[in-house]
């Protein structure tokens, strides 16, 4: 059995749906936030593998990932602060306790 | 050094499958790598506290073997006899793990590290990049211990750790671009070759900010608030015991002597004898056969300043800390990336390559 | 069976196993800790891909920095087991996600009858290395590159505005 691009598109799909499951069913906010980055992750997977598949000379697929990875940083990084001031006010990481807006 | 080699090719060449021989050749310099750290390190137990002792006027241990040499093997032998306590309440499996994942990184980052002429187990052309991947890992392992103990003084030991090693990676990272961009390379290999000056002289503002954030990094006076001892009993360490509490004390002890290898290969010529290329053929004979000699030498320097350092200066406050890693060492880190960019560029005096 | 199916079989199976005890425990941190084995198994995707610097930056940006934040944070909140945010109408919410799952799964599907031949092309020696990524970042990226800068710094001078202490 050699390598081919199903394998890393089946395992890339497979992580993305269990990030999607994630953030839909969570109510930890801490939860959904990894569950996000699990999503990204998969969506990398996908660019690197293409990258190969595609464009061998250029790494249009890798510089995305690149990309990816500091876009989730920052998303990480102002999504705890969010969380943190959110715990802060709330006493509560509950999202559908924080509902203050629906008023 | 040579005849040594030639001995293993032979009785390598004895063993007739090549995959065999192949898995052989990976996992003879492995061993002979770790072994040789975890030898240094017993050593490096004993003359820390010899050394700390002369600093404050006491002898330190001195009754077993010449000079209490032995003294380490001795205090081994009695922690892995020590009876291997877990806290009621402490979630077993992260509790298991925790020293591991703090030991291990710690002794593989020296496969990286070439420690004499050509005596590296894997010249990866990334290698300080990989370097710091892997000793990144090592926090995690710390603050699993602290969080896993479920006791509030070693979960304010791993949460302190943690703040400390994320505020100080940034500048630790951003001092050796400096020293990547005069070498051309991210090999370990091609730095030490490329330091005909030695790299302290190009880079002195690089290497004060690397020797503090490294300092920082390994946990050590002044920076040793995770492990705090009037404050935190004894920080994310204080409810282990037995031979994990060993791979804690172990752990410590290889990062420190990391810190020396690394200063040394990223700024003191590495395996290099003082001005080798200057001296002419006596030099680089020097350089070629007791590389392995001034490579420990020079490290075995810079763990005695660490543990000066231990002697002289107290304990920082957190704010301290951190105002001292964001306020300082990021601008100045920034700063040095951009002088030496210009003279690099410019290719002035000792920055031409 | 060649090397790298192994290699590729083991990873692929810690990153899927660990995925989804991350998404089935109920304690933040343990789903945390479990992240970052899956992430450091993809590294070793990434490693098999023949994608080097990615390999690194993975391991040193996800499992080292971001990760470690997240268990900082989680640990920061303390969140107590009891405290925890009952996981309920668990059927309702697995639906809903096939529901919006099923597209995802159509695309996938017909990316097996639209791509013929799955096979990797033969990739040179400096792919995916340090240089030709910096070469490509800094060539035909630079814009987005400096955007990308440019939305760190607003996102480190966001996370200062939030987190700071009211005085």
């Amino acid at each position: 059995m050699t390598l081919t691009l199903y394998h890393y598109l089946i395992v890339a799909a497979l992580l993305f749906c269990m990030g999607m499951y994630g953030i839909i069913t969570s109510k930890n906010a801490v939860r959904v936030l990894m569950s996000m980055e699990l999503a990204l992750a998969g969506v990398s997977i996908n660019f690197v593998a293409f990258s190969n598949y595609i464009t061998p000379a250029a790494l249009t697929g890798q510089i995305f990932t690149i990309f990816i990875m500091t876009v989730s940083a920052a998303e990480a990084g102002v999504g705890l602060a969010i969380i943190f001031n959110v715990y802060k006010n709330f006493k509560t990481v509950d999202m559908d306790k924080i509902d203050l807006m629906k008023w | 050094m040579e005849v040594l080699v030639q001995l293993y090719t032979a009785i390598l060449s004895l063993i007739p499958f090549e995959p065999v021989r192949n898995a052989i050749n990976m996992l003879v310099p492995t061993l002979a790598i770790a072994s040789m750290v975890l030898g240094i390190v017993f050593i490096l137990i004993w003359w820390e506290r010899r050394l700390i002792a002369f600093v404050q006027a006491r002898l330190g241990p001195n009754r077993l073997g010449p000079g209490g040499i032995f003294q380490s093997f001795a205090d081994a032998l009695k922690v892995m006899l020590k009876e291997d306590i877990v806290t009621a309440d402490a979630d077993v499996i992260l509790f298991t793990i925790a020293p591991i994942l703090v030991f291990v990184p710690g002794l593989l980052v020296y496969s990286l590290v070439p420690v004499g002429n050509g005596m590296i187990v894997s010249n990866v052309n990334v290698a300080i990049f990989l370097f710091l991947a892997i000793s990144s890992i090592t926090t995690l392992g710390i603050l699993m211990a602290g969080w896993s103990s479920n006791n509030k003084y070693s979960l304010m030991g791993g949460i302190r750790a943690v703040a400390q090693a994320i505020s100080y990676e940034i500048p630790l990272l951003l001092s050796i671009v400096g020293v990547i961009m005069l070498a051309g390379s991210l090999s370990m290999v091609d730095i030490v070759q490329s330091q005909n000056v030695w790299n302290i002289v190009r880079q002195p503002l690089g290497f004060i900010i690397f020797f503090i954030c490294s300092l920082s990094e390994v946990n050590r006076i002044p920076f040793d608030l995770p492990e705090a001892e009037s404050e935190l009993v004894s920080g994310y360490n204080t409810e282990y015991s037995g031979f994990k509490f060993a791979m804690f004390f172990l752990a410590e002890y290889i990062n420190t002597f990391t810190l020396g290898a690394l200063c040394t290969t990223l700024f003191f010529g590495g395996w290099r004898f003082p001005f080798d290329n200057l001296l002419g053929d006596i030099g680089l004979q020097l350089t070629a056969q007791l590389g392995i000699v001034w490579f420990i030498l020079k490290t075995m320097f810079f763990f005695s300043v660490v543990v000066w350092i231990r002697g002289t200066l107290p304990r920082v406050r957190t704010d301290q800390l951190m105002a001292f890693a964001w306020k300082y060492l990021l601008p100045a880190a920034l700063l040095n990336i951009f002088v030496t960019s210009i003279f690099a560029a410019i290719g002035f005096g000792v920055f031409s390559r | 069976m060649a090397a790298n199916t192994i290699f590729f079989m083991i990873f692929s199976l810690v990153a899927i196993i660990s995925g989804f005890v991350m998404i089935t425990r109920r304690h933040p941190l343990s789903a945390a800790l479990s992240l970052v084995v899956t992430f450091i198994s993809l590294a070793g995707l990434y490693g098999l891909l023949a994608a080097k610097l990615l390999f690194i930056i993975q391991i040193l940006v996800y499992a080292g920095a971001i990760m470690t934040l997240v268990i900082f944070s989680i640990m920061l909140l303390n969140v107590q087991e009891e405290d925890l945010p009952a996981e309920e109408r668990i059927i309702e919410r697995v639906s809903i996600t096939t529901l919006i799952l099923l597209p995802m799964i159509y695309i996938i599907g017909r990316s097996f009858t639209v791509i013929k031949d799955g096979q990797f092309p033969e990739v040179s020696q400096d792919f995916g290395t340090i240089h030709s990524v910096g070469m490509f970042l800094f060539t035909t990226y630079s814009f987005p590159f400096e955007v990308i800068s440019i939305l760190l710094l607003i996102s480190l001078l966001g996370v200062v505005v939030l987190a700071k202490r009211r005085i």
